[in-house]
Protein backbone atom coordinates (compact mmCIF):
# COMPACT_ATOMS: atom_id res chain seq x y z
CA UNK A 1 0.00 0.00 0.00
CA UNK A 2 1.37 3.78 -0.56
CA UNK A 3 1.46 5.82 2.18
CA UNK A 4 -0.18 8.41 0.43
CA UNK A 5 -3.39 5.88 0.65
CA UNK A 6 -3.17 5.19 4.11
CA UNK A 7 -6.24 7.08 5.91
CA UNK A 8 -5.05 9.42 8.98
CA UNK A 9 -7.25 10.07 11.36
CA UNK A 10 -6.89 12.25 14.53
CA UNK A 11 -8.26 11.77 18.36
CA UNK A 12 -10.33 14.54 19.70
CA UNK A 13 -11.31 15.25 22.93
CA UNK A 14 -15.01 16.73 23.41
CA UNK A 15 -15.91 17.72 27.59
CA UNK A 16 -19.39 17.46 28.16
CA UNK A 17 -20.85 21.05 28.84
CA UNK A 18 -22.38 19.53 32.28
CA UNK A 19 -22.22 16.89 34.99
CA UNK A 20 -23.22 13.27 34.08
CA UNK A 21 -26.22 11.93 35.72
CA UNK A 22 -25.69 8.08 36.23
CA UNK A 23 -27.66 4.90 37.12
CA UNK A 24 -25.76 4.43 40.38
CA UNK A 25 -27.54 8.16 41.21
CA UNK A 26 -23.94 9.60 41.36
CA UNK A 27 -23.03 12.13 39.12
CA UNK A 28 -19.91 12.65 37.45
CA UNK A 29 -17.88 15.83 36.71
CA UNK A 30 -15.80 16.63 34.00
CA UNK A 31 -16.18 13.98 31.86
CA UNK A 32 -14.51 13.81 28.87
CA UNK A 33 -14.75 11.56 25.95
CA UNK A 34 -12.33 11.00 22.91
CA UNK A 35 -13.43 10.07 19.62
CA UNK A 36 -12.62 9.97 15.69
CA UNK A 37 -14.55 10.94 12.90
CA UNK A 38 -13.86 9.38 9.35
CA UNK A 39 -15.46 11.06 6.34
CA UNK A 40 -17.71 14.31 5.71
CA UNK A 41 -20.76 15.12 7.48
CA UNK A 42 -22.70 16.27 4.51
CA UNK A 43 -24.86 19.71 3.76
CA UNK A 44 -28.38 18.15 5.63
CA UNK A 45 -26.45 15.64 8.25
CA UNK A 46 -28.17 12.82 7.39
CA UNK A 47 -25.01 10.71 6.80
CA UNK A 48 -23.63 10.19 10.32
CA UNK A 49 -23.33 6.75 11.78
CA UNK A 50 -22.36 5.93 15.15
CA UNK A 51 -20.38 3.17 15.94
CA UNK A 52 -20.14 1.39 19.36
CA UNK A 53 -17.01 -0.38 20.73
CA UNK A 54 -16.92 -3.62 22.83
CA UNK A 55 -15.13 -4.45 26.34
CA UNK A 56 -11.71 -3.39 25.00
CA UNK A 57 -11.85 -1.31 22.09
CA UNK A 58 -11.71 2.37 21.55
CA UNK A 59 -12.93 5.44 19.57
CA UNK A 60 -9.87 4.64 17.05
CA UNK A 61 -11.85 2.28 15.13
CA UNK A 62 -10.31 2.49 11.64
CA UNK A 63 -7.35 4.16 9.99
CA UNK A 64 -3.98 5.17 11.70
CA UNK A 65 -2.77 8.36 13.87
CA UNK A 66 0.11 9.22 11.60
CA UNK A 67 1.85 7.85 8.33
CA UNK A 68 4.03 5.91 10.34
CA UNK A 69 1.53 4.21 12.04
CA UNK A 70 1.81 0.12 11.96
CA UNK A 71 -1.35 -0.67 13.99
CA UNK A 72 -5.15 0.16 12.21
CA UNK A 73 -8.17 0.79 14.01
CA UNK A 74 -10.08 -2.07 15.31
CA UNK A 75 -12.79 -2.40 12.69
CA UNK A 76 -10.61 -0.79 9.49
CA UNK A 77 -11.36 -4.00 7.33
CA UNK A 78 -14.92 -2.55 8.06
CA UNK A 79 -15.21 0.77 7.86
CA UNK A 80 -13.44 3.35 5.01
CA UNK A 81 -13.26 4.06 1.85
CA UNK A 82 -15.28 1.44 -0.25
CA UNK A 83 -15.62 -0.41 2.20
CA UNK A 84 -18.87 -2.03 4.34
CA UNK A 85 -19.54 1.08 6.23
CA UNK A 86 -18.12 3.81 3.42
CA UNK A 87 -16.55 6.46 4.67
CA UNK A 88 -17.14 7.98 1.30
CA UNK A 89 -20.46 7.92 1.83
CA UNK A 90 -21.13 8.22 5.84
CA UNK A 91 -19.98 10.22 8.34
CA UNK A 92 -18.53 7.67 11.02
CA UNK A 93 -18.19 8.67 14.26
CA UNK A 94 -17.28 6.42 17.27
CA UNK A 95 -16.07 7.44 21.17
CA UNK A 96 -14.14 5.80 23.34
CA UNK A 97 -16.68 4.90 26.42
CA UNK A 98 -16.67 6.04 29.65
CA UNK A 99 -15.37 3.62 31.81
CA UNK A 100 -12.47 3.01 29.47
CA UNK A 101 -8.06 3.30 29.78
CA UNK A 102 -8.15 4.62 25.95
CA UNK A 103 -8.59 8.68 26.13
CA UNK A 104 -12.30 9.12 27.84
CA UNK A 105 -12.65 9.46 31.65
CA UNK A 106 -12.40 6.53 33.77
CA UNK A 107 -11.23 5.07 36.96
CA UNK A 108 -7.03 5.96 36.30
CA UNK A 109 -8.78 9.42 35.49
CA UNK A 110 -7.78 12.35 37.52
CA UNK A 111 -10.59 13.54 39.91
CA UNK A 112 -10.36 16.86 39.88
CA UNK A 113 -12.06 17.11 43.46
CA UNK A 114 -8.79 15.41 45.07
CA UNK A 115 -6.49 16.08 42.62
CA UNK A 116 -5.57 11.78 42.43
CA UNK A 117 -6.60 9.30 40.20
CA UNK A 118 -10.45 8.05 40.90
CA UNK A 119 -9.28 4.18 40.92
CA UNK A 120 -12.70 3.08 43.19
CA UNK A 121 -13.81 5.96 43.90
CA UNK A 122 -14.88 5.66 40.30
CA UNK A 123 -18.68 5.46 40.18
CA UNK A 124 -19.98 1.60 39.13
CA UNK A 125 -21.42 2.82 35.57
CA UNK A 126 -23.80 1.00 32.68
CA UNK A 127 -24.25 0.63 29.26
CA UNK A 128 -26.75 3.68 29.46
CA UNK A 129 -24.59 5.77 31.66
CA UNK A 130 -22.06 5.61 28.58
CA UNK A 131 -24.85 6.17 26.08
CA UNK A 132 -25.74 9.25 28.20
CA UNK A 133 -22.46 10.67 26.82
CA UNK A 134 -22.47 9.30 23.96
CA UNK A 135 -25.70 11.56 23.51
CA UNK A 136 -23.46 15.03 24.36
CA UNK A 137 -21.38 14.36 21.90
CA UNK A 138 -23.98 13.69 19.01
CA UNK A 139 -25.33 16.98 20.48
CA UNK A 140 -22.41 18.86 20.33
CA UNK A 141 -21.69 17.62 16.57
CA UNK A 142 -24.98 19.04 15.43
CA UNK A 143 -26.66 16.07 14.43
CA UNK A 144 -30.36 15.57 15.26
CA UNK A 145 -30.59 12.56 13.47
CA UNK A 146 -27.91 9.61 13.19
CA UNK A 147 -28.25 7.45 10.15
CA UNK A 148 -27.49 4.10 12.11
CA UNK A 149 -25.71 3.27 15.63
CA UNK A 150 -23.99 0.22 15.24
CA UNK A 151 -22.31 -2.15 17.30
CA UNK A 152 -21.07 -5.51 17.99
CA UNK A 153 -21.04 -7.22 21.52
CA UNK A 154 -21.23 -4.57 24.00
CA UNK A 155 -21.21 -2.12 20.77
CA UNK A 156 -24.60 -3.62 20.13
CA UNK A 157 -25.78 -2.77 23.62
CA UNK A 158 -24.88 0.45 23.42
CA UNK A 159 -26.96 0.33 20.23
CA UNK A 160 -30.28 -1.04 21.42
CA UNK A 161 -29.64 1.95 24.28
CA UNK A 162 -29.40 4.36 21.68
CA UNK A 163 -32.81 2.95 20.34
CA UNK A 164 -34.35 2.71 23.34
CA UNK A 165 -33.53 6.39 25.58
CA UNK A 166 -33.39 8.19 22.20
CA UNK A 167 -35.54 6.48 19.46
CA UNK A 168 -36.13 9.98 17.73
CA UNK A 169 -32.26 10.36 17.22
CA UNK A 170 -31.79 7.72 15.16
CA UNK A 171 -33.01 6.43 11.84
CA UNK A 172 -31.69 2.57 12.28
CA UNK A 173 -29.94 0.10 14.70
CA UNK A 174 -27.90 -2.64 14.08
CA UNK A 175 -27.18 -4.77 17.40
CA UNK A 176 -24.53 -7.57 16.28
CA UNK A 177 -23.22 -10.58 18.20
CA UNK A 178 -25.30 -9.21 21.48
CA UNK A 179 -27.67 -9.63 23.81
CA UNK A 180 -30.31 -7.96 25.48
CA UNK A 181 -29.31 -8.99 29.16
CA UNK A 182 -26.02 -10.66 30.61
CA UNK A 183 -26.60 -14.04 30.60
CA UNK A 184 -25.29 -16.04 34.47
CA UNK A 185 -22.58 -17.70 32.45
CA UNK A 186 -20.76 -14.46 31.03
CA UNK A 187 -21.63 -12.81 34.55
CA UNK A 188 -19.86 -16.03 36.12
CA UNK A 189 -16.65 -15.11 33.70
CA UNK A 190 -16.53 -11.69 34.35
CA UNK A 191 -16.67 -12.64 38.33
CA UNK A 192 -13.66 -14.70 37.64
CA UNK A 193 -11.99 -12.40 35.42
CA UNK A 194 -12.15 -9.73 38.04
CA UNK A 195 -11.14 -12.21 40.42
CA UNK A 196 -7.86 -12.68 38.82
CA UNK A 197 -7.44 -9.19 38.67
CA UNK A 198 -8.12 -8.36 42.92
CA UNK A 199 -6.16 -11.48 43.60
CA UNK A 200 -3.08 -9.68 41.91
CA UNK A 201 -0.58 -9.17 44.25
CA UNK A 202 0.25 -5.66 42.67
CA UNK A 203 -3.96 -4.95 42.82
CA UNK A 204 -3.92 -2.86 46.05
CA UNK A 205 -7.63 -2.22 46.26
CA UNK A 206 -7.70 -0.86 42.99
CA UNK A 207 -4.94 1.93 44.19
CA UNK A 208 -2.06 0.92 42.58
CA UNK A 209 1.04 2.55 40.93
CA UNK A 210 1.03 2.66 37.03
CA UNK A 211 4.48 1.25 36.89
CA UNK A 212 3.36 -1.55 38.99
CA UNK A 213 -0.08 -2.23 37.51
CA UNK A 214 -1.71 -6.17 38.24
CA UNK A 215 -0.80 -7.27 34.99
CA UNK A 216 -0.55 -10.75 35.59
CA UNK A 217 -4.90 -10.71 37.31
CA UNK A 218 -5.29 -8.96 34.14
CA UNK A 219 -3.89 -10.99 31.63
CA UNK A 220 -5.61 -14.29 33.34
CA UNK A 221 -8.67 -12.07 32.50
CA UNK A 222 -8.59 -11.56 29.17
CA UNK A 223 -6.78 -15.14 28.72
CA UNK A 224 -10.14 -16.35 30.27
CA UNK A 225 -12.39 -14.03 28.31
CA UNK A 226 -10.65 -14.52 25.12
CA UNK A 227 -11.40 -18.75 25.18
CA UNK A 228 -15.03 -16.98 25.18
CA UNK A 229 -14.42 -15.30 22.33
CA UNK A 230 -13.52 -18.40 19.87
CA UNK A 231 -15.27 -21.51 19.70
CA UNK A 232 -14.26 -24.97 19.85
CA UNK A 233 -13.99 -25.75 16.55
CA UNK A 234 -11.74 -22.33 15.30
CA UNK A 235 -9.48 -23.88 18.19
CA UNK A 236 -9.20 -26.95 17.09
CA UNK A 237 -8.45 -25.78 13.05
CA UNK A 238 -6.21 -22.88 14.49
CA UNK A 239 -4.24 -24.89 16.78
CA UNK A 240 -5.68 -28.17 17.31
CA UNK A 241 -3.51 -30.00 19.59
CA UNK A 242 -0.15 -28.78 18.11
CA UNK A 243 2.91 -28.06 20.03
CA UNK A 244 4.51 -24.94 20.41
CA UNK A 245 8.50 -25.07 19.17
CA UNK A 246 9.14 -28.33 20.24
CA UNK A 247 8.52 -32.16 19.30
CA UNK A 248 7.38 -33.55 22.74
CA UNK A 249 5.81 -32.95 26.17
CA UNK A 250 7.99 -31.12 28.99
CA UNK A 251 6.06 -33.15 31.16
CA UNK A 252 6.34 -29.98 33.33
CA UNK A 253 3.58 -26.91 33.85
CA UNK A 254 5.36 -24.58 31.20
CA UNK A 255 3.30 -24.09 27.91
CA UNK A 256 3.33 -26.77 25.39
CA UNK A 257 0.68 -26.34 23.36
CA UNK A 258 0.12 -23.81 20.95
CA UNK A 259 -2.97 -23.09 22.32
CA UNK A 260 -1.49 -22.25 25.52
CA UNK A 261 1.07 -19.97 23.78
CA UNK A 262 -1.62 -17.89 21.89
CA UNK A 263 -3.45 -17.34 25.29
CA UNK A 264 -0.07 -15.87 26.64
CA UNK A 265 0.53 -13.47 23.87
CA UNK A 266 -3.00 -12.50 23.96
CA UNK A 267 -2.85 -11.51 27.61
CA UNK A 268 0.89 -10.49 27.46
CA UNK A 269 -0.78 -7.91 24.54
CA UNK A 270 -3.85 -6.89 26.50
CA UNK A 271 -2.13 -5.40 29.45
CA UNK A 272 0.31 -3.14 27.43
CA UNK A 273 -2.75 -1.51 26.24
CA UNK A 274 -5.19 -1.84 29.07
CA UNK A 275 -6.19 -1.08 32.51
CA UNK A 276 -7.24 -3.10 35.04
CA UNK A 277 -9.83 -0.77 36.83
CA UNK A 278 -11.49 0.30 33.76
CA UNK A 279 -11.61 -3.94 33.21
CA UNK A 280 -13.22 -4.21 36.30
CA UNK A 281 -15.74 -1.43 35.86
CA UNK A 282 -16.32 -2.38 32.07
CA UNK A 283 -17.11 -5.60 32.89
CA UNK A 284 -19.80 -4.58 35.64
CA UNK A 285 -21.62 -2.35 33.24
CA UNK A 286 -22.18 -5.28 31.15
CA UNK A 287 -22.96 -7.66 34.16
CA UNK A 288 -25.67 -5.12 34.89
CA UNK A 289 -27.22 -4.72 31.43
CA UNK A 290 -30.70 -6.33 31.18
CA UNK A 291 -33.01 -4.53 29.19
CA UNK A 292 -36.30 -6.44 29.99
CA UNK A 293 -35.21 -5.84 33.58
CA UNK A 294 -35.89 -2.19 33.09
CA UNK A 295 -39.24 -2.55 31.87
CA UNK A 296 -41.41 -4.97 33.67
CA UNK A 297 -39.30 -8.59 32.84
CA UNK A 298 -41.19 -8.14 29.55
CA UNK A 299 -38.22 -7.32 26.91
CA UNK A 300 -41.16 -6.47 24.43
CA UNK A 301 -41.99 -3.35 26.55
CA UNK A 302 -38.29 -1.98 26.34
CA UNK A 303 -38.42 -1.51 22.58
CA UNK A 304 -42.36 0.25 23.09
CA UNK A 305 -41.25 3.50 21.40
CA UNK A 306 -38.63 2.35 18.68
CA UNK A 307 -41.33 1.86 15.90
CA UNK A 308 -39.45 4.28 13.84
CA UNK A 309 -36.27 2.34 14.19
CA UNK A 310 -35.52 -0.08 11.64
CA UNK A 311 -33.05 -2.56 12.87
CA UNK A 312 -31.02 -5.49 11.55
CA UNK A 313 -30.08 -7.83 14.18
CA UNK A 314 -27.18 -10.72 13.24
CA UNK A 315 -25.92 -13.33 15.12
CA UNK A 316 -23.01 -16.03 14.47
CA UNK A 317 -23.95 -19.94 14.67
CA UNK A 318 -21.10 -20.75 16.46
CA UNK A 319 -20.99 -17.49 19.29
CA UNK A 320 -21.88 -19.26 22.09
CA UNK A 321 -21.09 -16.32 24.51
CA UNK A 322 -23.86 -14.35 23.23
CA UNK A 323 -25.69 -16.76 21.09
CA UNK A 324 -28.27 -16.63 18.54
CA UNK A 325 -30.76 -17.71 21.06
CA UNK A 326 -30.43 -14.19 22.12
CA UNK A 327 -30.67 -12.34 19.00
CA UNK A 328 -33.78 -14.16 18.12
CA UNK A 329 -35.15 -12.76 21.86
CA UNK A 330 -34.40 -9.53 20.96
CA UNK A 331 -36.09 -9.92 17.16
CA UNK A 332 -39.34 -11.39 18.57
CA UNK A 333 -39.66 -8.56 21.27
CA UNK A 334 -39.15 -5.88 17.84
CA UNK A 335 -41.40 -8.11 15.92
CA UNK A 336 -44.09 -7.76 18.67
CA UNK A 337 -44.05 -4.13 18.33
CA UNK A 338 -44.07 -4.08 14.41
CA UNK A 339 -40.30 -2.28 14.59
CA UNK A 340 -39.27 -3.30 11.19
CA UNK A 341 -36.19 -5.55 11.26
CA UNK A 342 -33.93 -8.02 9.91
CA UNK A 343 -32.53 -10.56 11.70
CA UNK A 344 -30.06 -13.30 10.23
CA UNK A 345 -27.62 -15.77 11.73
CA UNK A 346 -24.48 -15.60 9.83
CA UNK A 347 -22.57 -19.20 9.72
CA UNK A 348 -18.87 -18.76 10.79
CA UNK A 349 -16.61 -21.28 13.30
CA UNK A 350 -15.48 -18.26 14.67
CA UNK A 351 -17.14 -17.87 17.79
CA UNK A 352 -17.99 -14.79 19.32
CA UNK A 353 -15.20 -12.97 17.54
CA UNK A 354 -17.09 -13.36 14.34
CA UNK A 355 -18.36 -10.00 14.37
CA UNK A 356 -14.65 -8.66 13.48
CA UNK A 357 -13.79 -11.26 10.98
CA UNK A 358 -16.84 -12.50 8.62
CA UNK A 359 -16.35 -9.09 7.04
CA UNK A 360 -17.86 -10.43 3.53
CA UNK A 361 -20.93 -12.13 4.99
CA UNK A 362 -21.53 -9.34 7.79
CA UNK A 363 -20.25 -6.30 4.92
CA UNK A 364 -23.44 -7.53 2.39
CA UNK A 365 -26.13 -7.27 4.75
CA UNK A 366 -24.49 -3.52 6.72
CA UNK A 367 -23.92 -1.87 3.33
CA UNK A 368 -27.29 -3.36 1.58
CA UNK A 369 -29.14 -2.38 4.66
CA UNK A 370 -27.44 1.18 5.25
CA UNK A 371 -27.84 1.86 1.34
CA UNK A 372 -31.61 1.17 2.04
CA UNK A 373 -32.19 3.03 5.55
CA UNK A 374 -30.02 6.46 3.31
CA UNK A 375 -32.16 6.01 0.72
CA UNK A 376 -35.38 6.13 1.92
CA UNK A 377 -34.50 8.46 4.69
CA UNK A 378 -37.17 9.50 7.20
CA UNK A 379 -40.49 8.08 6.67
CA UNK B 1 -35.75 -4.57 -7.79
CA UNK B 2 -35.37 -3.54 -11.91
CA UNK B 3 -35.73 -7.56 -13.04
CA UNK B 4 -38.88 -7.93 -11.41
CA UNK B 5 -41.62 -10.13 -13.29
CA UNK B 6 -44.65 -10.86 -11.43
CA UNK B 7 -45.57 -12.80 -14.27
CA UNK B 8 -43.12 -15.51 -14.07
CA UNK B 9 -45.36 -17.27 -11.77
CA UNK B 10 -48.79 -16.77 -11.78
CA UNK B 11 -49.75 -17.41 -8.04
CA UNK B 12 -48.04 -13.83 -7.34
CA UNK B 13 -50.52 -12.31 -9.24
CA UNK B 14 -53.19 -13.97 -7.54
CA UNK B 15 -51.96 -12.91 -4.26
CA UNK B 16 -51.28 -9.97 -5.02
CA UNK B 17 -55.20 -9.02 -6.11
CA UNK B 18 -56.23 -10.53 -3.10
CA UNK B 19 -54.25 -8.48 -0.12
CA UNK B 20 -55.24 -4.74 0.13
CA UNK B 21 -53.47 -1.89 0.55
CA UNK B 22 -51.76 -1.06 3.80
CA UNK B 23 -51.90 -4.90 5.12
CA UNK B 24 -49.49 -6.28 7.41
CA UNK B 25 -48.21 -8.86 5.38
CA UNK B 26 -45.83 -11.80 6.79
CA UNK B 27 -44.58 -14.10 3.90
CA UNK B 28 -42.97 -17.63 4.88
CA UNK B 29 -40.88 -18.70 2.37
CA UNK B 30 -40.07 -15.21 0.88
CA UNK B 31 -36.61 -16.25 -1.42
CA UNK B 32 -35.13 -12.96 -2.24
CA UNK B 33 -38.03 -10.56 -1.01
CA UNK B 34 -38.79 -9.66 -4.86
CA UNK B 35 -42.53 -10.06 -4.61
CA UNK B 36 -42.93 -8.97 -1.31
CA UNK B 37 -40.92 -5.34 -2.29
CA UNK B 38 -43.12 -5.85 -5.22
CA UNK B 39 -46.19 -5.38 -2.84
CA UNK B 40 -44.15 -2.26 -0.52
CA UNK B 41 -44.01 -0.78 -3.60
CA UNK B 42 -47.67 -1.31 -4.83
CA UNK B 43 -49.87 -1.87 -2.22
CA UNK B 44 -47.54 -0.05 0.55
CA UNK B 45 -47.62 -3.35 2.69
CA UNK B 46 -46.10 -3.56 6.02
CA UNK B 47 -43.75 -6.77 4.80
CA UNK B 48 -42.33 -9.25 6.79
CA UNK B 49 -40.47 -12.45 5.51
CA UNK B 50 -39.27 -15.59 6.76
CA UNK B 51 -36.27 -17.36 5.20
CA UNK B 52 -34.20 -19.99 5.82
CA UNK B 53 -31.32 -19.55 3.28
CA UNK B 54 -28.89 -16.87 4.41
CA UNK B 55 -27.79 -16.47 0.84
CA UNK B 56 -31.24 -15.13 0.18
CA UNK B 57 -31.81 -13.41 2.99
CA UNK B 58 -28.90 -11.35 1.93
CA UNK B 59 -30.84 -10.41 -1.16
CA UNK B 60 -34.49 -9.79 0.65
CA UNK B 61 -31.80 -7.07 3.05
CA UNK B 62 -30.78 -6.02 0.05
CA UNK B 63 -34.05 -5.33 -1.46
CA UNK B 64 -35.33 -3.23 1.61
CA UNK B 65 -37.53 -6.17 3.03
CA UNK B 66 -37.55 -6.85 6.05
CA UNK B 67 -36.43 -10.70 6.69
CA UNK B 68 -36.07 -13.21 9.67
CA UNK B 69 -33.75 -16.12 8.58
CA UNK B 70 -35.40 -18.94 10.47
CA UNK B 71 -36.14 -22.49 9.57
CA UNK B 72 -40.27 -22.47 9.47
CA UNK B 73 -39.76 -25.75 11.09
CA UNK B 74 -39.75 -23.69 14.31
CA UNK B 75 -43.19 -22.36 15.62
CA UNK B 76 -44.36 -18.81 15.06
CA UNK B 77 -44.25 -17.86 18.66
CA UNK B 78 -42.60 -14.50 17.93
CA UNK B 79 -45.93 -12.74 16.87
CA UNK B 80 -49.15 -11.87 18.66
CA UNK B 81 -52.32 -13.31 17.82
CA UNK B 82 -53.24 -11.76 14.91
CA UNK B 83 -50.90 -9.66 14.55
CA UNK B 84 -50.93 -9.78 10.34
CA UNK B 85 -53.36 -9.20 8.27
CA UNK B 86 -52.73 -12.01 5.87
CA UNK B 87 -50.00 -14.80 6.02
CA UNK B 88 -48.68 -16.27 2.65
CA UNK B 89 -47.60 -19.69 2.89
CA UNK B 90 -46.45 -19.65 -1.07
CA UNK B 91 -45.75 -23.35 -2.31
CA UNK B 92 -43.46 -24.15 1.32
CA UNK B 93 -46.60 -25.86 3.15
CA UNK B 94 -45.35 -29.32 1.46
CA UNK B 95 -41.67 -29.26 2.59
CA UNK B 96 -42.67 -28.70 6.28
CA UNK B 97 -42.08 -31.55 8.61
CA UNK B 98 -46.05 -30.38 10.04
CA UNK B 99 -47.78 -28.67 7.73
CA UNK B 100 -50.86 -29.30 9.76
CA UNK B 101 -49.11 -27.85 12.79
CA UNK B 102 -47.97 -25.03 10.71
CA UNK B 103 -51.32 -24.00 9.22
CA UNK B 104 -52.58 -23.44 12.68
CA UNK B 105 -49.98 -21.58 13.64
CA UNK B 106 -50.19 -19.13 10.73
CA UNK B 107 -53.88 -19.02 11.37
CA UNK B 108 -53.21 -17.80 15.09
CA UNK B 109 -50.81 -14.73 13.98
CA UNK B 110 -52.30 -14.16 11.05
CA UNK B 111 -56.55 -13.00 10.14
CA UNK B 112 -55.99 -14.82 6.80
CA UNK B 113 -53.71 -17.07 5.31
CA UNK B 114 -52.67 -17.24 1.78
CA UNK B 115 -51.70 -20.60 1.31
CA UNK B 116 -50.13 -21.38 -2.44
CA UNK B 117 -50.31 -25.02 -2.66
CA UNK B 118 -48.64 -27.39 -5.25
CA UNK B 119 -50.94 -30.30 -6.56
CA UNK B 120 -50.28 -34.09 -6.68
CA UNK B 121 -53.34 -34.76 -8.76
CA UNK B 122 -52.95 -32.60 -11.14
CA UNK B 123 -53.29 -34.89 -14.18
CA UNK B 124 -50.30 -35.20 -15.65
CA UNK B 125 -49.06 -36.21 -12.58
CA UNK B 126 -51.12 -38.56 -12.14
CA UNK B 127 -49.88 -39.73 -15.93
CA UNK B 128 -46.31 -40.05 -15.04
CA UNK B 129 -47.22 -41.83 -11.88
CA UNK B 130 -49.26 -44.51 -13.77
CA UNK B 131 -48.08 -44.99 -17.40
CA UNK B 132 -44.01 -43.84 -16.50
CA UNK B 133 -44.40 -46.18 -13.48
CA UNK B 134 -42.15 -43.01 -12.35
CA UNK B 135 -42.44 -40.44 -9.66
CA UNK B 136 -43.93 -37.39 -11.02
CA UNK B 137 -41.14 -34.32 -11.97
CA UNK B 138 -42.43 -31.15 -13.75
CA UNK B 139 -42.01 -27.51 -13.56
CA UNK B 140 -43.16 -27.40 -9.87
CA UNK B 141 -42.21 -30.65 -8.53
CA UNK B 142 -38.46 -30.59 -10.21
CA UNK B 143 -36.53 -32.53 -7.90
CA UNK B 144 -36.23 -36.18 -7.92
CA UNK B 145 -37.88 -38.56 -5.48
CA UNK B 146 -34.78 -38.80 -3.18
CA UNK B 147 -33.97 -35.50 -3.11
CA UNK B 148 -36.55 -33.46 -3.06
CA UNK B 149 -37.80 -30.94 -0.47
CA UNK B 150 -41.08 -31.80 -0.53
CA UNK B 151 -41.90 -34.45 2.09
CA UNK B 152 -45.31 -33.95 2.29
CA UNK B 153 -47.16 -33.43 -1.23
CA UNK B 154 -50.57 -33.75 -1.17
CA UNK B 155 -53.72 -33.21 -3.77
CA UNK B 156 -56.33 -30.32 -3.98
CA UNK B 157 -59.19 -32.76 -2.14
CA UNK B 158 -56.47 -33.72 0.56
CA UNK B 159 -55.50 -29.79 1.41
CA UNK B 160 -59.33 -29.03 2.10
CA UNK B 161 -60.02 -32.67 3.86
CA UNK B 162 -57.25 -31.46 6.06
CA UNK B 163 -58.83 -27.87 6.55
CA UNK B 164 -62.03 -29.24 7.33
CA UNK B 165 -60.27 -31.37 10.46
CA UNK B 166 -58.50 -28.54 11.62
CA UNK B 167 -61.77 -26.58 11.59
CA UNK B 168 -60.00 -23.92 9.14
CA UNK B 169 -62.39 -22.38 7.02
CA UNK B 170 -61.25 -22.47 3.09
CA UNK B 171 -62.75 -18.93 2.15
CA UNK B 172 -62.12 -18.64 -1.41
CA UNK B 173 -60.82 -21.20 -4.04
CA UNK B 174 -58.62 -19.90 -6.85
CA UNK B 175 -56.93 -22.88 -8.93
CA UNK B 176 -54.68 -21.68 -11.27
CA UNK B 177 -54.21 -24.07 -14.93
CA UNK B 178 -52.45 -22.78 -17.78
CA UNK B 179 -54.31 -23.56 -20.63
CA UNK B 180 -57.01 -25.41 -19.03
CA UNK B 181 -58.94 -22.29 -17.84
CA UNK B 182 -62.24 -24.08 -17.43
CA UNK B 183 -61.56 -27.26 -16.88
CA UNK B 184 -59.17 -26.42 -13.93
CA UNK B 185 -62.09 -24.25 -12.68
CA UNK B 186 -64.71 -27.23 -12.79
CA UNK B 187 -62.37 -30.46 -12.15
CA UNK B 188 -59.53 -28.46 -9.96
CA UNK B 189 -58.00 -31.51 -8.73
CA UNK B 190 -57.41 -32.67 -11.85
CA UNK B 191 -56.76 -30.14 -13.89
CA UNK B 192 -55.03 -27.11 -12.12
CA UNK B 193 -50.95 -27.69 -11.41
CA UNK B 194 -51.57 -25.17 -8.48
CA UNK B 195 -54.16 -23.59 -6.26
CA UNK B 196 -54.48 -20.59 -4.42
CA UNK B 197 -56.11 -20.76 -0.86
CA UNK B 198 -57.70 -17.90 0.82
CA UNK B 199 -58.15 -19.36 4.47
CA UNK B 200 -59.85 -17.74 7.62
Amino acid sequence: MEKTDKLIVTPQDFKLPESLELDCGKKLDNVVLRYETIGKLNADRSNAILICHALSGDAHVAGFHSVDDKKPGWWDEFVGSKKPIDTDKYFVICSNVIGSCAGSTGPRSINEATGKMYNMDFPVITIRDMVRAQKYLIDELGIDKLLAVVGGSMGGMQAMEWAINYPDRLLSCLPIATTSQLSPQSIAFDWVGREAIKYDPNYNEGNYSSDLPPSNGLSTARMLAHITYLSDESMLKKFGRSLQEKDDYSFNFNRDFAVESYLEHQGQRFVERFDANSYCYITRAMDYFDLAARHGNDLTNAFEYCKNVKFLVVSFSSDWLFPTSQSIEITRALIKNEVEVSFCEIESSYGHDAFLLEIDALGEMVSSFLDNVMQKGEA
Amino acid sequence: MDNFNLNSRKDWTVISNIIENGSRVLDLGCGDGAFLRYMIETKFISALGFERDQKEVAKCIANGVPVIKSDLDRKLDFALDKSFDYVIVSRTLQELTEPEVMLKEVLRVGKKAIVSFINFGYYENRLQLLFRGRMPESKYIPHKWYNTPNIHLGTIDDFKILCNELDIKILQTIPIGKSWGLPAKLWQNMFAPTCVFVLG
